[in-house]
């Protein structure tokens, strides 16, 4: 009996040790299984079922499925639509990431400093982040107005528009949306002013992150500003600057509404992008197989992209 | 290379005086240790000089030139700071170099002079690597060379070794006496650590509450402290204070010794009894603790513990809990007022 208890003993204490592993393993799949659900449904089904139709003739005027192999891709190339919409989608989000990263690392720098009204531009600044994303796009909708837009008035009323010999011309309005090159410059800026809080956000969040003491050092060692701004916060913000890179590329690259509420790809076309024409084609044109080959066509660049950034930002992580 | 003169320097963050009514004068090539506790604004005086921080009245005089109104890239200081803030994304060639680039210096020059400072320092094989892979004894050198690659009028040293291990410390400090003899720029040098200044310094100003309460030889302070302030702040047991007839005694627990063969006393000696209560053997020394009886606490409300420090092999004569007679020589005596702490007899240094 004295001999054996330390044996049962020993046994028990192995069983305890195997049901402690089994109920943590089977905490793990609980913990998990909402996540890998959602993402299956909410993600890999309308993914399988976009390549399914991309290969298919289905429209929404019938139940019939024919198997059409890739013509669907065929056609598409030979489309001037879907290759404006590419070049677009291409310009839109090029612009959109150059003027973001400008204007955040300005504005993050500028709250970086101490000055009277701080709170009050840090309160602006983040305002169209909380703003409801299509009512702020239908507020934008009245700013660039064929008629009552505040922006043509304010141009009017400094006589830069609307007059004879004025030089952005003798007409009352600009008609921002009406126009092939100013609707495309409305929808940047449009993006611009939406991405901007969020992009400051992470810049300003990278600044700070940065010592005090090498922000001094630099002083000690005689660096001006432009030495400063380029040879160490800009590398050293380079992680996160790559961050607000990649949000930014991909909220512009795929989104749709500001299309949709702006100027629904018009003037004739002139305006869509991918994600635009995928919707105009499949949903409303009814058009599924070819609609979700448009939308495919954004899955290798937005997939290839994220991978590339990703790669950089690990390795220009220092510490 | 400057000297460098300050003059009633106050810096003051809001109701906070942090640096209040400092003057120095330290000579070309001098090496100056600021010491004090954290807080005593020490570092805050050294930023002040190197135009980190704005001094709210005073001067601050490098060479012959009043810089209160330059930023500290015109200022011609080379800074070392505890974080050694080295940047984390160059090399360290880059980062000893950036200095001399930032003031447009010729490649050739600039490869030769940043060779020199690395070799100066034993580090001419690191300056491929970036600091993450380096040492912390390593980092320390990298930031110590890029401080002196480019000749700069003051060198400040902000508790450059504090982030090194005990061992390490030691050498540094050693190597960092010896290069200062060798270059011979204008040094400060911040620290809270008694040790290293009584190490290092020519000179040491003890700091206090933004206050400089006493500069001298490091063995002036340690012998003739000004105030008691001072004469806590020094020496590894520091020295003793008890209150007797109206006065504070302060002296030496290695002057604090027993009556025996060994150790004779003066005629006029202060003669205490001491009660050990503790021992503790270090070695080549050994401290008792104990307590004088019939001694006060002093105003300021130190201890009432008394330390004596001896030769080990003395271990054994006395026993814990025994009352013996010990004294110490007349001249090791400091008298302080027991209301202001002052020094008040003759021997008190300026």
């Amino acid at each position: 009996m004295s001999v054996q208890a330390p044996a049962a003993a020993e046994r028990a204490r192995a069983r305890a040790e195997r049901d402690y592993a089994r109920r943590e393993a089977m905490l793990a799949i609980g913990m998990l299984a909402p996540a890998v659900v959602f993402i299956l449904l909410l993600v890999g089904v309308p993914f399988g079922l976009a390549i399914y139709y991309s290969l298919h003739d289905v429209t929404t005027g019938g139940t019939e499925v024919r198997w059409v192999g890739l013509r669907h891709f065929a056609e598409l190339v030979r489309d001037r639509v879907f290759l404006r919409s590419l070049s677009n989608t291409l310009l839109f989000t090029a612009t959109t990431l150059v003027a973001v990263l400008v204007l955040s690392t300005v504005l993050a720098e500028l709250l970086m400093r101490d000055f009277r009204g701080k709170w009050v531009v840090r309160f602006l600044i983040l305002l169209p982040w909380t703003a409801p994303v299509a009512l702020g796009l239908i507020g934008w909708l009245w700013m660039l107005d064929s008629v009552f837009s505040p922006i043509d008035w304010l141009l009017r009323q400094v006589g830069l528009l609307g007059q004879r010999g004025a030089p952005l011309g003798a007409l009352p309005n600009l008609y921002w949306l009406g126009d092939p090159v100013l609707a495309k410059v409305s929808i940047v800026l449009v993006n611009v002013w939406r991405i901007l809080p969020l992009a400051t956000v992470i810049v300003l969040a990278g600044l700070n992150s940065i010592p005090r003491d090498v922000i001094e050092q630099t002083r000690i060692d005689r660096a001006g500003y432009f030495r400063r701004l380029f040879d160490i916060t800009l590398p050293m913000l380079s992680p996160i600057l790559l961050v607000a890179v990649l949000f930014t590329f991909v909220f512009t690259f795929s989104d749709m509404i500001a299309i949709f509420i702006l100027t629904r790809g018009g003037p004739a076309n002139m305006t869509q992008t991918l994600a635009s024409h995928a919707f105009f084609t499949g949903i409303l044109g009814g058009n599924l197989g070819r609609g979700a080959a448009i939308a495919l066509f954004l899955l290798p660049v937005l997939a290839g992209v994220s991978a590339l950034l990703l790669r950089l930002i690990r390795r220009s992580e220092v510490t | 290379m400057a000297k460098l003169t300050v003059r009633d320097l106050h810096t003051h963050f809001g109701s906070v005086r942090a640096v209040d009514g400092v003057s120095l004068d330290v000579r070309d090539g001098e090496f100056l240790v600021l010491l004090g506790a954290s807080g005593s604004g020490k570092t805050t005086l050294m930023r002040t000089i190197a135009g980190l921080e704005k001094a709210t009245s005073g001067e601050v005089i490098i060479g012959d030139r009043v810089v209160n109104h330059l930023p500290p890239n015109e200022r011609n200081v080379a800074m070392v700071f505890q974080s050694y803030a080295l940047y984390p994304h160059k090399t360290v060639f880059k980062n000893i170099a950036f200095p001399l680039e930032a003031v447009g210096t010729d490649k050739a020059k600039l490869k030769e002079r940043v060779e020199w400072a690395a070799n100066l320092f034993g580090i001419g094989h690191l300056l491929d690597r970036k600091p993450r892979m380096l040492s912390g004894g390593e980092r320390q050198r990298v930031a110590l060379a890029r401080a002196i690659v480019r000749e700069p009028n003051l060198f400040l040293l902000d508790e450059p070794l504090s982030n090194l291990d005990a061992k390490l410390r030691h050498q540094a400090r050693h190597e960092l006496k010896k290069l200062h003899q060798r270059i011979g720029t204008t040094t400060i040098y911040v620290t809270h650590d008694q040790v290293e200044a009584m190490g290092l310094g020519e000179r040491v100003a003890v700091m206090n509450f933004g206050k400089v309460e006493q500069i001298g030889r490091p063995s002036d302070i340690y012998r003739e402290p000004a105030n008691t302030f001072v004469a806590r702040f020094m020496g590894s047991p520091a020295m003793n204070l008890i209150l007797r007839d109206g006065e504070v005694l302060g002296f030496h627990p290695e002057n604090f010794l027993p009556v025996s063969e060994q150790f004779q006393p003066d005629p006029d000696a202060l003669r205490l009894p001491f009660v050990v209560s503790g021992v503790e053997d270090l070695g080549a020394d050994m401290l008792l603790y104990g307590e004088v009886p019939g001694a006060d606490t002093t105003p300021m409300g130190e201890a009432r513990e008394v330390i004596s420090k001896l030769p080990a092999r003395l271990f054994g004569e006395l026993e814990v809990g025994e009352q013996h007679e010990f004294f110490v020589r007349s001249r090791a005596v400091k008298r302080f007022d027991p209301m202001t702490g002052r020094r008040i007899d003759a021997r008190a240094a300026a």
